[in-house]
């Protein structure tokens, strides 16, 4: 891991306005293959735009933006579609990301038919089966609609769904903030094992400074359009350097009671 | 030692449900005192957010039963006139959702100011004590932004008008179901300091509902750990987090993430729908 390598993703001077606001002025980051990239900001901040735009479900106003070195913003047609098959999205609401009427089998399938990958009904059905058992869930749930699952049972599928293709990238926005904490733990823990056995890249968007801390290797901290700070896990959570990136850290809640006393006195000191 | 604010003992409350009434809190005890923070905290389902509602006697369709004592006087028998009373003069209340306790059509100073106008507060008086509470609470311009309606402002500003509603007239209890859940954490930060400091300030006592251990830890005195309707753990937060007792305490304790734990290791999980 010490040598190195060309990132797989490659994003330079994003730039994009809505109805005349600047939500993104010059977004620039790199992802490495197996690398998980977390982008924390609070609302507002230009992280599910920036996730968009890699995406090209928005068209950014100007940048350049690579995926295993092919043109992501200029490609059209049959190239476009083979990169949207090196990278898949999750979405945050596993309600309404998933088609109630189709069962999960066909939730699935749907990609591989998509991308003409796997012909044969019966493999598709089988590559449904093992992507269903490498979420966590079981073949046998597979003739079921989404309304009989749980929030994080239907996280899984989402995922199952964006593996199908076997993506290179996968892109996550904010895939368990809607989900309990013990949900949650499921959800991450899965993230995690993925990215070790499939050697996935993960842009992993997020406002919750913990999750992302547990999950990314690396982290973009994103303020009103602006990257404001980026590196290691323990380059940005032991040392940030951005006056916003330090704001946000103070005021993440931490679950122990005597850390948080401690921190209330200091607070009250420094401001009287 | 100070005396009960709200005393809860055995509180159970059912809802109709297509197959007959569906039972959701199974006998709930709970103690606050004045100028005390309590947390109720737990997972969806967990039945927390149904014991405040029960406590409030808000849904009207629920049978409940126990008691519920705000200064000794029982609620749950009280007439309803008497209960709506109660919980506009003593009890605050703000719950998740701002867009659904706001008035569209009037400003939201009007909105701010009312609790203060109805007891017979001067408009002018009421006006500069709205102005300065939504100020503290991290809105900037509130003296012009006053006279706006609540279309004008974003999610996480109209939480805070709701906030600044709920305590304007000093209640002696307030009732928060999620309050910040909706808000970026740095204004979350803010909104807890100034609900700490409302606390000390007016000796108001402060029921919490969240889901989220980490407000626990920093806001509460005690807290009660519900699952599945029932208080599966009560006690001081330096005690649960420190030794919490119940396994089910434990576990969700260690699944949530932290900054600068170890992340080599699969957080603990929680078998869905166990018991």
């Amino acid at each position: 891991m010490t040598e190195p390598t060309e990132p797989l993703l490659r994003v330079e001077n994003l730039t994009k306005s809505f109805a005349g606001r600047r939500v993104l002025s010059g977004v620039s980051f790199e992802v490495a293959p197996g690398e998980v990239l977390g982008l924390v900001g609070e609302s507002g901040s230009g992280k599910s735009t920036t996730a968009r735009c890699v995406a090209r479900l928005t068209e950014p106003d100007a940048g350049r933006i690579t995926l295993g070195g092919r043109d992501v913003l200029a490609a059209g047609g049959r190239e476009l579609r083979a990169l949207r098959r090196d990278m898949q999205m999750v979405f945050q609401d596993p309600y309404s990301s998933l088609n109630p009427r189709m069962t999960v089998a066909a939730l699935i399938e749907e990609p591989l038919a998509v991308h003409g990958l796997e012909p044969d009904r019966r493999q598709r059905r089988r590559r449904a089966a093992d992507l269903l058992e490498t979420v966590g869930l079981s073949a046998e749930h597979l003739d079921r609609h989404p309304r009989s699952f749980s929030g994080g049972q239907r996280q899984r599928i989402s995922i199952a769904r964006a593996l199908a293709v076997r993506p290179r990238l996968l892109i996550c926005d904010e895939p368990v903030s809607s989900l309990d904490v013990s949900v949650q733990a499921q959800v991450l823990n899965l993230l995690r094992d993925l990215r070790q056995r499939l050697d996935l890249s993960i842009l992993f968007i997020a406002h919750d400074l913990a999750v992302v801390y547990y999950l990314c290797d690396r982290v973009a901290v994103m303020e009103q359009g602006s990257l404001v700070e980026i590196g290691t896990r323990a380059e940005v959570y032991g040392n940030p350097r951005h006056p916003y990136t330090r704001s946000l850290l103070d005021a993440v809640p931490v679950p122990d009671p005597a850390v948080e006393r401690a921190r209330r006195t200091t607070d009250r000191g420094s401001h009287p | 030692m100070t005396s009960a604010l709200l005393s809860v003992r055995d509180l159970r409350a059912s809802y109709p449900g297509p197959a007959g009434p569906v039972q959701v809190v199974h006998g709930v005890d709970l103690d606050l005192a004045r100028g005390e923070k309590l947390a109720l905290v737990g997972e969806s389902g967990s039945g927390k957010s149904v014991t405040a509602r029960a406590i409030l006697r808000l849904d009207t369709d629920a049978t409940l039963s126990g008691r519920v004592e705000l200064d000794g006087a029982d609620l749950l028998t009280l007439p309803p006139r008497r209960m709506r009373a109660v919980r506009g003069a003593r009890i605050g209340l703000v719950f998740q959702d701002p867009l659904a306790a706001l008035n569209p059509v009037m400003t939201i100073g009007w909105q701010i100011t009312q609790p203060l106008v109805i007891r017979g507060v001067p408009k002018k008086a009421a006006r500069r004590r709205g102005v300065e509470l939504l100020a503290r609470l991290g809105v900037r311009d509130a003296e012009r932004r006053f006279d706006d309606y609540p279309h004008q402002f974003s999610g996480g500003m109209r939480q805070r008008v709701v906030i600044a509603i709920a305590v304007i007239a000093d209640p002696d209890l307030l009732i928060a179901d999620e309050p910040t859940t909706s808000l970026d954490v740095r204004v979350q930060a803010r909104v807890l300091e100034l609900l700490h400091e409302l606390t000390d300030e007016r000796d108001m006592a402060v029921l919490l509902i969240t889901h989220d251990l980490g407000i626990v830890a920093g806001f509460a005195d005690r807290a009660v750990v519900m699952r599945h309707g029932r208080a599966v753990e009560t006690g001081p937060v330096d005690d649960i987090y420190r030794s919490p007792r119940h396994e089910y305490t434990r576990a969700l304790l260690a699944a949530v993430p932290r900054i600068g734990g170890d992340h080599t290791r699969p957080l603990v999980t929680i078998k869905e729908g166990g018991q």
